[in-house]
């Protein structure tokens, strides 16, 4: 396959980008979209050229290092799928590729499509835990759980933090990131004891991180690779006002 | 205060703020059908208006209770409305090259500037059937003559029609927005909420504008 990729190039935070072309002769359709950015990228060492920055780890979809937006859509056009777990399948031909870095005042461009996302790891640490005694693990079955509480806490805990709702949101809103750490937190009897300074401290560290507002437009769940839904959404508003409103 | 600083506690008050103007509209609306009883009820109703709470109450004093209280509503519905907006158009100052295929329909497009479109609508509209100063009959306490006089112009009629469409669009979202951003949406009650929001936004769109279309097209005269 023949594709061509136009990329976007920036040598530094502070320096200016701009989208460069580049063709990939030789894709194969069973190259994930990372090994088509690699094929590139030792053609471009060979060359003498600065390779393309991207991040990178797991290739599994679920560590949350890799994301770009392609094509206007943050991990691409396949819905709950991360960028590593695209393929070049996904395209054709002679297909023209726009890979743009995630878009947000709060995640500021580090290098070509690698962004700083470390504002999404303070947002974690003003609540993203639950205290627990160290040692040995409690027995499971003396806090019982209910199935459907349960399964809401392990979809929300799903969550990678790889940013693309910030990325997909036209207001760049940590919204639903935010959210799936109250929803998976809040609903078990394990974070019951920081309920209300939990979803108070993560709202604050949210907002002082210049993320924007949530307007329910809903492009955030659309882009989800792990498909946390605007019910999380609700769910934090519901806790934050019940915790500013006092009720314990 | 640190409720209000926050994003989720400003959207709250323009939840509540706007849950408040629906329920004011709902009511204005209904009064509006008054004018296919005739003259001398919708007449009647309009006078009614000024006399809500007597004798508790002296004349017109619910009217400026009111009025003060849908002021509050739609100045703080309009300053967390700005200070979002601009919170918003802060973060995120880049736009991607390629266009991002957007999920939401128009209606949730077009809320800010529907949003806008309102508020310079209220302004027309309080000149026009409240100060009666730009109404063309502009006689004080005759409602129905005022409303026909004003609707019988066809561009008075089309601004009207132009509102009304911006408001329901702007209910279609408000609404159900209203309700995940106050917590109660839940994915059981989901489609409800959206059906519901779209009822409203028909029913009030409609509704408003059987009025000034029964005067144009020579129903009510």
């Amino acid at each position: 396959m023949k594709l061509t990729l136009r990329i976007w190039r920036q040598a530094g935070p502070a320096e200016p980008g701009r989208m460069v072309a580049y063709e990939v002769p030789d894709a194969n359709p069973d190259m994930s979209f990372l090994e088509l950015l690699d094929v590139l990228n030792e053609r471009l060492t060979l060359e003498g050229e600065d390779p393309v920055t991207f991040d990178h780890d797991c290739r599994e979809g679920i560590c949350g290092s890799c994301g770009v937006v392609i094509n206007g859509q943050a991990h691409g056009p396949r819905a709950l799928t991360t960028t590593c777990q695209l393929h070049v399948r996904s395209f054709s031909d002679g297909d023209v590729i726009d890979i743009e870095p995630w878009r947000s005042v709060a995640f500021g461009v580090l290098k070509d499509l690698m962004v700083d996302r470390s504002g999404l790891d303070r947002i974690i640490q003003a609540g993203g835990y639950i205290s627990a005694p160290t040692g040995s693990a409690p027995e499971a079955h003396s806090t019982p759980v209910p199935k459907p509480i349960a399964d809401t806490a392990f979809d929300n805990a799903t969550c990678i933090g790889c940013g693309a709702c910030v990325a997909a949101c036209p207001n760049g809103s940590a919204m639903l990131f935010t959210s799936a750490k109250v929803a998976h937190l809040n609903s078990l009897p394990q974070g019951a004891p920081e309920r209300a300074s939990r979803v108070l401290n993560l709202v604050e560290a949210m907002d002082a991180e210049g993320f924007g507002g949530c307007t329910n437009t809903g492009e955030c769940t659309n882009a989800c690779p792990k498909g946390i839904p605007m019910d999380s959404i609700a769910t934090l508003n519901r806790e934050y006002l019940r915790a500013s409103l006092g009720r314990k | 205060m640190n409720f209000w600083r926050s994003t989720i506690g400003k959207k709250t008050v323009m939840a509540v703020t706007g849950l408040l103007m629906l329920l004011f509209l709902i009511v204005h609306m209904l009064g509006n059908l008054k004018i296919f009883f005739g003259r001398t009820d919708f007449d009647h109703y309009a006078h009614w208006l000024r006399t809500i709470g007597n004798p508790v109450l002296h004349e017109s004093w619910y009217l400026w209770i009111q009025r003060f209280v849908l002021v509050v509503a739609v100045v703080l519905h309009a300053v967390s409305a700005y200070q979002l907006s601009r919170r918003d158009l802060k973060a995120r100052p880049t736009k991607y090259s390629h266009h991002q295929r957007a999920k939401a329909g128009y209606a949730t497009h077009i809320m800010r500037y529907g949003g806008i479109t309102l508020a310079l609508f209220i302004v027309y509209h309080i000149l026009d059937f409240t100060t009666l100063t730009l109404n063309r009959h502009g006689v004080d306490g005759a409602a129905y003559d005022n409303v026909v006089s004003s609707f019988s112009v066809w561009w008075v009629t089309a601004i009207y029609i132009a509102a009304m469409i911006c408001l329901g669009l702007h209910i279609q979202h408000g609404f159900w927005s209203a309700a995940q951003t106050l917590g109660y949406n839940r994915p059981s009650r989901d489609r409800a909420f959206k059906g519901v929001a779209t009822g409203l936004a028909v029913l009030l769109t409609v509704g408003f504008l059987i009025v000034p279309v029964s005067v144009l097209a020579g129903l009510v005269d």
